[in-house]
This record gives structure tokens, C-alpha cells and sequence, in this order.
């Protein structure tokens, strides 16, 4: 690993939003004030970086001796833990969780063999302080740009994109290089490179981590993207709710501004480009690249018709290219070390790594990146260690509200865009979220359901009217008004929807509908001809029954409930009326005798 | 264009804040608008942000001085303001407690949380309390599912957010 530092050790902090809400600034804070007292600034460094992925286990840090790379990583650290930690050096500190080596591989941009995680997009995140460039540059930051303007042409570099065989990153799974050609291929003055940093998939926090950690990897990548097609005007679009990755990006820019990276005469050279971030608002349809593009000139975002496409006619009617923050986390990489090497890497149709975000009910919940065609059961068992609890995996949901769950009988296949629309699902933007036997499929379709119907636009009518049409079947189903005929109905909806809606909002939006009724029909039944929800979740489908066997008639239940709907003498076996009950479970939590169920 | 008509209370609010709105006039002055009224549409998300942050939020006077700033009709601020729902018209609560119902925080029980902090505050999914020291609303995913379930006052954010939990939180914002 290259070096980012002179001090003997380094203290790398995780400090991403994540690493923030849990409580890391008194753990850094704490390690600070231990250096100090003992006066080992000048032998120990502490660096503060964008998040390690370790999301299970935060605050993490990880100390590095950079005399030998011997190196260990802490979990769940406490700000107490400092004197510990700073006297054991690398050698294990009593007390405080380690993470095993193998779980995280950071070096691996280089090590890409016979690993679970290689790490090429996420390379530095973790790794640097993304606030100082040099940083960045000693780990060979600027290093692609540089090759690219003096020893490759434009196209050479389109050649280069094309031959790694990258695909976007964000859920389309469309070849960049191709995209690049299309817009170079254009003639016009003025063209644009977009950056859709707007990652707006419920689950998804992939993209954060990059621009909070890495955000000149982004800058570089974008400069390069400019060069190819030959735009000089670059646009980053930052979702409003990453006010972290919006100030390390305006931090960058400034710095590569200031260090002629970007601007005019890139490096000495003839060639100019500059970047501006435009804040998105709250709308997860301007993660669509037509909606986002009329986000950024001031409208309303609603997506319209391609073609023309935006590599033909985009941003104020020129050409314009827009990738995800993914996308081009690989482009430096692949700019440096050649096509070649990320062929080797993943799949055949789907060269490289990609980067998934494991929640849910999973023991390590976390960032990783895996080559592509890793299997979901390795994700899940061997990466994530498992399902919480010892529960059973019921689902597992990939792709946010575009895409379909897939069942325990699936895991095995190996991860690619294909194999996983194949079976209903996606690989998307690579939000994965793991379900046990406690949640309920009919309401989790629901939950997607109601998000896509918030989240239209409006314009066409098959998303804006079809979506609510199959959402109010879906509500029915989950207050035990379901009738027969509704899932015939729920399918010829889905099928109107997918194929006419304008976007792929409308289009995807019956997707999570359609795999949940594919793999989990025998729910829908129950749920329509039996009323039942076995989940447990469907709060008009359950009723709550005190066990007289087991009450003792402590009367906590009655006290707590908010409705007063529990009654009962003291000592005696006490009743809960249903028919007020709200199934707000607040008896169930407070009850020392498990003596209340839900039926 | 010229609105002299519509609005009585036109200054009202921008003549009571002075300060803020000349903070709101510096912040625009420094934009480069020109006579190209895309390019100014441009400029129109992230000033109404720069307004929202100064005045806490978007009432028609602000709406008036962003349109005739930026050379725009009010429709089209209005418009934009309608459809993104960070921007709001109605003043926030003191404390914007929003909780979190992205997918991640939603399988692992928000929505019993939401109607937690709506028992506790008396308040519905988007309502205000009456002395405007509570706002109560759902986000769709902040992005730190591997905390989830998050709830988010203010800047603030919350992590693993359990039932327990949520009058600890209601106690921190009242001290």
C-alpha cells in the first residue's frame, strides 16, 4: 500500500455520515487528545477518511504501521478505548473488537484474485483524507488524466472505455464507451458531462461513499470523460440529502482548480474543463437522466422521450453524457492500468466490480465490492455472516423499488445484469436488502408500490394512474378486503404499465409487485382468501392475544396501552378488545412474561 | 413581470426581515444572470435553496422577489416548488424530526416509529405543531441504511432508532 504518510503509524478514522451517526467524532476526538498527552504527534498520525464500509461495526478505525504495513482494524470503538489503542501499536488491544483482515481488502485495486472483495471503484474511500489532495495524489490521483492528455488521443480513450467493457453503474448496465462515441461522434461546440450523483434508491448508499471519500476520483474521471467526447463544461447533480458529499466535492473542486487540474490549460495543456454541482430537491425521478437534465435547467423534472437521446441532444440541447458516480469511480483506474486488466475481473458480459450495499436483516451490514458473478449466497453468508438472529432468509430484494426480490432457492446463481433479470430482479444501482421470515411480501410490494406512487412524476398516465390502481388493489390485500379477480387484475395493470409508461420509473415500478407474486403467491392467497398475513405484519390481519396461561396480571400492558383497550383485575388473566386494539405492539414490548401473540 | 396587484402582504414578510433578505439579494447579485432566461432557469434550484436555508421557507413573497430576480414568471418558481419535495412553503417546527422510510429502515420497523413520534407529538406524517417547535415528516432514505432505523432532527442523525429510543430524543430537543 502506498504510503500517504511520514509518521511511524497512522490512525485512519472512518468518518463518513455513517461513521458521524454513530458517534466517531469523540472517538477521533479522543485518540487526538491521547497523541497529544503524550506527546507522539510527531510519531502518529491520526487521518481522518470517508467511510470504510464497515457500517456493522462503526465507529471503525484502522491503525497502520508504516514501517512493516502491519496493520488491524477496531470496531464499535469507544472514545475510552483511546489509551488502549494508541499504547498497543498493531498488537491486538484487549477488549475491543477486531475486524478480520479478510473482510476488507483495500489494497486490492491491485490483488484482484481469489478474494471475496476487490476494491477498484472504492479504492481510496477509507484509505485518505478526502479533504487534502495529496492524498489522492500519492496514491496515483491525476495519474489517468495525465496519460490520457499526453499520450492518448480522444478516441483512443473512447477505445480504451469500450474495450474494458464497462457498463453503467447506476442500474442500466449500458457500455460507457459506447455512450462516449455516440456523444464525441456529435458535432457541436458546446457539450456536457454529467455526473448523476443523484442516488435517490431507498437503500443505496454506494455512491455516498465515493463522494464523501473519494471525490476527486470523480473530478479526474469527469475531465478525462470531457477530453474523450469533447466537452469542456462538466456538471456534477448531488442529491440534496448529502450535505457531506456536497461539501467534499466543492472542497475538491477548489483544490483542483487551485492545482491546475482543472480550469484552463489542464496540466499545461490546451485543454480546458470545468466543473460546477447543481443540488437536486427531493425528487428520486431526477435520478432518470431526461428528468435530471431538465432538473439542472430549472424545470420540473419530469423525463421526456428518448430519442433523441441525450448523447445526441441533452443538457439546453446539446450533447451531453450522463453517468453515475460508480461508473466513473472505475474510469481512472481503467485509464492507468489498461483494458485488459478489467477484463480479467468479474464476468465475461460484465467485466469489473461492483459495488452493493448490504442491509437489512444481515449480521454484517455494510459496503462491499465484489467482482461480478460472485454468488448472492457468498454475499450473504460468507461477506454479510449471516441472517441476524439465526432468522430464516425469506428474500432478498436487489435493485430498490425497479427491482424484484429473489428467494432462498436462487442464491446460488452467479450475479450479473442478466442472470438477475432473468429472475425477475436487478442488479440496479446495487442497494441489496435482506428479508427474513418476519417481514411480509405482500406488504413490502406495497411498500415499493407506495414509494414509486409518490415519487411519479405525473406526466404519463399509465404510471401516474396505474401505479395508484395497483396500489389501492395492494392496500385492499393488506386490510383483508381482497377479492377474487385482483391479482388477475394486478398482472394486466403491470402489464399496461411496463410497456407505456414514459420513464423507466413508470416502467420498473411494477417490477417488485410482479417477483413477490411470482415466488411468494401462497401469501397473496393468504392474504386474500384467508385473511391471514403470516408474517405477522399486516396489522388488520393479526389480533393480539393475551395467553391466560402465561399472564400473571401485572397489569403493565393495561398501563402502557394507548388505546386502553386491555383490561383485566390484578392477578387475573388479563383481556385485550380487538376491536379497539391499534396493534401497536407496545403490550407485546413491555410484557416480562411473553404471555401476549400475535394471531 | 409585474405583480402589484395580487399580493397585499408583498412586503410584509421581507420588509420584517431585513437582514435575511438582504442576504437572500447578495446571494443572487453574485449569480451571473444574463439575458438567456434558460440559463437563469438554471439558476433557480439552487437559489430557492439558498432562500429556504435563509428563511427557514418559501412563502409567496420570496417566490415574487426569486421570479422578478431572476427574470422568471412566478408560475414557473411556483411550478418548481410544487413538484420537489424539499422545498416547502409552510414554515418547519423548530425541530424537523423526519424519520427515515427508505427500504432498509422500513424492514426493520420505521413505520412503527413514525407512529411513535405521531402518538408522542400528537401530530400526523407532514404536520407542524401549532407553536411551530415540532415538524414530523418521512424521508425517503438519507443513505445510512446500515444504521437504519434513522431518524434525522435537524442535522442530527439518529442511529439504530429503537421504540425506547424516541423519548430520549423527544427529551433532547426539549432541553
Amino acid at each position: 500500500m502506498q504510503k500517504t504518510s511520514q509518521s511511524e503509524i497512522s490512525i485512519l478514522v472512518s468518518m463518513g455520515t455513517c461513521g458521524l451517526a454513530a458517534g466517531t467524532e469523540p472517538v477521533y476526538n479522543s485518540l487526538k487528545n491521547e497523541i497529544r498527552n503524550r506527546n507522539l504527534a510527531t510519531k502518529i498520525e491520526i487521518i481522518e477518511t470517508g467511510c470504510m464500509g464497515l457500517c456493522h461495526s462503526e465507529p471503525s478505525i484502522e491503525v497502520i504501521d508504516n514501517r512493516t504495513a502491519k496493520s488491524i482494524i477496531y470496531g464499535d470503538v469507544k472514545g475510552s478505548d483511546a489509551s488502549k489503542i494508541i499504547e498497543s501499536g498493531t498488537a491486538k488491544a484487549a477488549g475491543i473488537k477486531v475486524i478480520e483482515r479478510g473482510w476488507y481488502y483495500p489494497e486490492d485495486e491491485n490483488n484482484t484474485k481469489n478474494v471475496l472483495q476487490a476494491r477498484i471503484a472504492l479504492r481510496n474511500t477509507g484509505r485518505i483524507n478526502p479533504k487534502k489532495i495529496e492524498h489522492y495524489i500519492v496514491r496515483s490521483g491525476y495519474q489517468a488524466l495525465k496519460k490520457a492528455l499526453f499520450q492518448m488521443t480522444p478516441a483512443e480513450v473512447i477505445s480504451e472505455i469500450r474495450k474494458s467493457g464497462l457498463r453503467g453503474r447506476g442500474g442500466g448496465g449500458f457500455s460507457t464507451g459506447r455512450k462516449w462515441s455516440f456523444a464525441a461522434a456529435e458535432k457541436s461546440n458546446t457539450k456536457y458531462v454529467i455526473c448523476n450523483a443523484d442516488e435517490g434508491d431507498p437503500g443505496a448508499f454506494m455512491d455516498r461513499a465515493v463522494l464523501e471519500g473519494d471525490p476527486h476520483s470523480i473530478l479526474e474521471a469527469m475531465t478525462i470523460a470531457g477530453y474523450a467526447i469533447g466537452a469542456t463544461n462538466g456538471i456534477i447533480y448531488v442529491r440534496a440529502e448529502y450535505p457531506l458529499a456536497i461539501k467534499r466535492l466543492q472542497n475538491a473542486i477548489t483544490q483542483g482548480q487551485a492545482n491546475n487540474f482543472l480550469g484552463n490549460n489542464i496540466l499545461d495543456s490546451s485543454f480546458n474543463f470545468n466543473i460546477e454541482i447543481r443540488y437536486g430537491a427531493g425528487a428520486f425521478v431526477c435520478g432518470e437522466e431526461t428528468a435530471l437534465i431538465h432538473s439542472i435547467e430549472g424545470l420540473r423534472g419530469t423525463p421526456t422521450f428518448r430519442p433523441p437521446f441525450p448523447a445526441v441532444s441533452g443538457l439546453w440541447k446539446k450533447p451531453t453524457i450522463v453517468n453515475n458516480v460508480e461508473t466513473f469511480a472505475n474510469i481512472c483506474a481503467i485509464i492507468r492500468k489498461g483494458a485488459e486488466w478489467f477484463n480479467k475481473i468479474g464476468a465475461e458480459n460484465s467485466p469489473g466490480t461492483k459495488v452493493f450495499a448490504l442491509a437489512g436483516k444481515i449480521k454484517k451490514v455494510g459496503l462491499i465490492e465484489v467482482p461480478i458473478g460472485i454468488s448472492m449466497r457468498d454475499i450473504i453468508y460468507k461477506i454479510g455472516d449471516g441472517i441476524c438472529d439465526n432468522k430464516k432468509l425469506k428474500a432478498v430484494q436487489a435493485g430498490g423499488p425497479s427491482g424484484g426480490c429473489i428467494t432462498a432457492d436462487h442464491i446460488d446463481i452467479p450475479i450479473n445484469y442478466d442472470t438477475l433479470k432473468s429472475l425477475g430482479s436487478m442488479m440496479g444501482s446495487g442497494g441489496i436488502i435482506v428479508m427474513d421470515e418476519d417481514n411480509c411480501m405482500v406488504n413490502i410490494a406495497k411498500f415499493f408500490l407506495e414509494f414509486t406512487v409518490e415519487e411519479s412524476c405525473g406526466k404519463c398516465t399509465p404510471c401516474r394512474i396505474g401505479g395508484k390502481q395497483m396500489l389501492m388493489i395492494l392496500k385492499r390485500f393488506t386490510e383483508g378486503k381482497g377479492k377474487k379477480g385482483d391479482i388477475k387484475q394486478l398482472h394486466h395493470l403491470a402489464k399496461v404499465i411496463k410497456s407505456t409508461s414514459l420513464c423507466g420509473l413508470g416502467m420498473t415500478a411494477p417490477n417488485p409487485v410482479l417477483s413477490t407474486l411470482r415466488y411468494f403467491s401462497e401469501e397473496y392467497r393468504e392474504h386474500i382468501y384467508d385473511k391471514k398475513c403470516r408474517a405477522g405484519k399486516c396489522s388488520s390481519l393479526i389480533a393480539y392475544l393475551i395467553d391466560s396461561d402465561k399472564c400473571v396480571g401485572c397489569g403493565i400492558c393495561a398501563k402502557i396501552c394507548p388505546v386502553n383497550c386491555i383490561s383485566g383485575e390484578p392477578k387475573e388473566s388479563h383481556i385485550i378488545d380487538d376491536d379497539k386494539c391499534i396493534k401497536c405492539g407496545q403490550c407485546i414490548n413491555k410484557c416480562r412474561f411473553n404471555a401476549i401473540n400475535k394471531i | 413581470m409585474k405583480c402589484s396587484n395580487t399580493c397585499s402582504k408583498k412586503s410584509d414578510i421581507l420588509q420584517k426581515q431585513p437582514e435575511k433578505t438582504a442576504e437572500l439579494n447578495r446571494y443572487i447579485n453574485s449569480l451571473p444572470i444574463g439575458s438567456d432566461i434558460n440559463k437563469n432557469r438554471g439558476l433557480l434550484i439552487s437559489t430557492l435553496h439558498e432562500a429556504q436555508r435563509i428563511f427557514g421557507y418559501l412563502p409567496q413573497e420570496v417566490q415574487l422577489l426569486t421570479a422578478e430576480k431572476l427574470r422568471l414568471n412566478l408560475s414557473d418558481v411556483y411550478g418548481v416548488i410544487s413538484f420537489y419535495s424539499f422545498f416547502t412553503t409552510e414554515p418547519k417546527g423548530k425541530y424537523k424530526i423526519d424519520i427515515c422510510l427508505g427500504t432498509a429502515c422500513f424492514v426493520k420497523g420505521a413505520d412503527k416509529i413514525l407512529e411513535e413520534f405521531e402518538n408522542k407529538l400528537g401530530l400526523k406524517d407532514g404536520e407542524t405543531s401549532k407553536d411551530l417547535m415540532f415538524s414530523l415528516g418521512g424521508l425517503r432514505c438519507v443513505g445510512a441504511c446500515s444504521l437504519a432505523p434513522v431518524v434525522l432532527v435537524n442535522d442530527k442523525v439518529y442511529a439504530n432508532v429503537t421504540l425506547d429510543c424516541v423519548d430520549n430524543i423527544l427529551k433532547e430537543c426539549n432541553n
